[in-house]
């Protein structure tokens, strides 16, 4: 039924945890906000997780992943620590970035995630430069490079597009189309609504997968890094996807009804897949209770750790406005 | 017994053929320098600064690329963070615009925003700068602009020898850093010393020593102001002359240390008056020395207008010797 993913029940398993995880530490995240402990924007990525989930899980360690402002759940797939993004959150010296980023910046040298990007289109020419860096330095690598829908009414969507094809860089773009940008309607924004027309018109070659479905998205991943790596030629995947909850924390969401939302709902990553497994008898009962409370632990260490983490002394306040040296 | 050596004879060059020594030297130094631009390949530089790399590193390191500044800055951007010691041409300031979110919003944040997981060592050549008669798209000043930003190394060579050697320097840093090529200084020829194999990039220099008043300037204004200076000369008012070299870390110090000297002090700077570099060097000097002034700061800017085309109108746009030459003497003698 799909592309070399293995269906056996540790790796069924492992992906509607990664899932779960994601979906409780952001419910962590909005208690914190709503605690006041978590300042600023705060992009929730409930609903999408499946994306994140299905595309890391085709990577290796030594690929890149230039990700967006909605990108909790792209590091927490990734395998970044979840301590270490609470503690970003909270705007903790133990943060990921020591608080210097937040919510819409996280960046991680170890695991290659080349930051959150709040600015929409703009880690698309990012792609660009770490892609052509990995070939020339001869690694294998693939740049995973991650925005939404609006990024493609950006002028550096064609830009960045146009130049992958014609260097031929081994970029996998994923365009999680959740279906607003904002609070823009895509078929209100787009000419074209069809992403992978749009990446066809630069002749890259894309395909369009159901970003509900994490098995679905998982093959197409593995399927077209596969070619990304024997071609060095860019794949284009357009992720069908949408946002469960409001934009940011200050979205009355006028402009889509709650008939619409609840219909998504039912389609839910978690739920769906979580069903599936069920019925298809591929985990045990009472294994996703457990999984929760596993995760549930997990996400109260996280917090603990981020809530026991110092300050940044307001002292260093100028550090790294200007480097010293380049990081190993 | 050995003839006594001669001194080497200075080595006699262009400013655009400086500009092209050092993009050799350090194509051939590190291998993960590369050039990437529009029209810097085939066609050799829309004001020929590359021609012939191409034919001499190859297709992997002198890049053209199509016209998309925002992609190709936000690629060198991408390709500094990893690993790579890209050097990327913009053709004018002007285009720059077009990259400016990429160069702000990325390159600017991205060593903060990560709390220094990730450094931009990235290198942006750009023509600035008036005077060739292509009007108000081409011809602006925008280095003092872009020496607001923290972050950013503004470097503004004047001297055949700053175009020579500063690039060496720039790519050292771990910080982005923006070159200023002032457009009419590339068919310059000026001498270097053959002992000179490096310069700093953090200090103004004295180009003429003088006890009657200090003119500030840097880039395409700097020969304009040592031309006031010898007019100056000949009135009997000695001018000392500060090339700046680079507008961001500016360099207070040899500043205040030339107005302190001589008490008096003209601005010049080709790109508008108002907040501008210019106004910020005033400020400074406000602020650290203004008991030692015996006259008010004077600036000498270009004109507040979009580049007119017409010769007449661009010159009187820009600041000239005389102009320069006259807001000197009347601080020293004034009317």
């Amino acid at each position: 039924m799909t592309h070399k993913v293995h269906l056996d029940h540790d790796h069924l398993r492992h992906l509607l945890k990664a899932m779960i995880r994601i979906r409780r530490f952001e419910a962590k995240c909005v208690e914190l906000y709503q605690a006041q402990k978590i300042l600023g924007f705060l992009h929730l990525y409930d609903g999408e997780e499946a994306v994140s989930v299905g595309v890391m899980e085709a990577l290796e360690p030594q690929d890149a992943v230039i990700a967006t402002y909605r990108e909790h759940g792209q590091a927490l797939a990734r395998g970044v620590d979840p301590g270490c993004l609470m503690g970003e959150m909270l705007g903790k010296l133990n943060g990921c970035c020591r608080g210097r980023g937040g919510s819409m910046h996280f960046f991680h040298r170890e695991h290659r995630f080349y930051g959150g990007n709040a600015i929409v289109g703009g880690g698309l020419p990012l792609a660009l430069g770490v892609a052509l860096a990995d070939k020339m330095q001869g690694r294998r690598a693939v740049t995973a490079c991650f925005f939404g829908d609006g990024a493609a009414e950006e002028g550096e969507f064609h830009e960045t597009l146009n130049f992958a094809k014609l260097w031929r860089l081994p970029i996998l773009f994923i365009c999680e189309n959740n279906l607003y940008a904002m609070g823009m309607a895509v078929e209100r924004a787009e000419a074209d609504t069809d992403f992978v027309h749009k990446a066809s018109s630069y002749r890259i070659e894309g395909e369009r997968v159901d970003g509900m479905d994490v098995v679905a998205v998982e093959s197409a991943a593995r399927k077209a890094i596969e070619k990304i790596r024997a071609t060095s030629d860019p794949f284009f995947l357009e992720c069908r996807t949408y946002r469960f909850r409001a934009h940011s924390m200050f979205d009355a969401q006028l402009y889509r009804s709650k008939e619409e939302v609840e219909a998504w709902r039912k389609k839910g990553p978690i739920v769906r897949f979580q069903a599936w497994l069920e019925e298809n008898h591929l985990i045990k009962p009472g294994e996703v209770l457990e999984m929760e409370k596993a995760i549930d632990a997990e996400v109260a260490r996280a917090v603990a750790f981020a809530e026991a983490g110092p300050l940044e002394p307001v002292s260093d306040v100028e550090r790294f406005v200007t480097m010293e040296d380049i990081p190993a | 017994m050995n003839a006594p050596q001669e001194p080497p004879s200075p080595l006699r060059l262009t400013y655009r053929e400086a500009c092209k020594q050092a993009l050799r030297q350090a194509l051939h130094a590190d291998p993960r320098v590369f050039l990437m631009g529009e029209d810097i390949g085939r066609y050799g530089g829309c004001y020929a600064v590359t021609k012939g790399l191409l034919e001499e590193f190859g297709e992997d390191r002198i890049r053209d690329t199509p016209l998309s500044e925002s992609a190709f800055v936000g690629a060198g951007i991408g390709a500094a963070m990893a690993g790579m010691r890209p050097i990327v041409e913009i053709m004018t300031v002007n285009f720059s615009l077009l990259a400016l979110d990429q160069i702000l919003n990325n390159a600017v944040t991205i060593p903060y925003m990560s709390g220094g997981q990730f450094a931009v060592p990235l290198v942006i050549r750009m023509a600035t700068g008036g005077g060739r008669r292509v009007a108000a798209q081409h011809s602006h000043s925008l280095e003092g602009w872009y020496a607001h930003i923290p972050g950013l190394r503004i470097l503004t060579p004047a001297m055949v020898e700053d175009a020579r050697f500063m690039l060496i320097a720039a790519l050292k840093d771990p910080n982005p850093t923006l070159i200023f090529e002032h457009v009419m200084l590339y068919n310059m020829e000026g001498d270097i010393d053959p002992a000179i194999t490096c310069v700093d990039m953090d200090q103004a220099k004295v180009r003429r020593a003088g006890a009657d008043v200090s003119l500030i300037t840097y880039g395409g204004s700097l020969f304009k102001t040592l031309d006031a200076a010898e007019r100056l000369s000949k009135e009997g008012v000695e001018a000392e002359v500060v090339d700046l070299r680079a507008l961001r870390p500016l360099d207070t110090k040899t500043i205040l240390e030339s107005v302190v000297k001589t008490r008096r002090c003209v601005i010049i700077d080709e790109a508008w008056r108002s907040g501008s570099i210019a106004a910020e060097i005033g400020m400074r000097i406000a602020e650290e020395a203004f008991f030692e002034l015996d006259a008010p700061l004077r600036r000498v800017c270009g004109r507040e207008v979009p580049m007119p085309y017409a010769a007449h109108l661009e010159d009187a746009c820009l600041p000239q010797s005389e102009a320069i030459a006259a807001a000197a003497l009347d601080l020293v003698r004034p009317s």
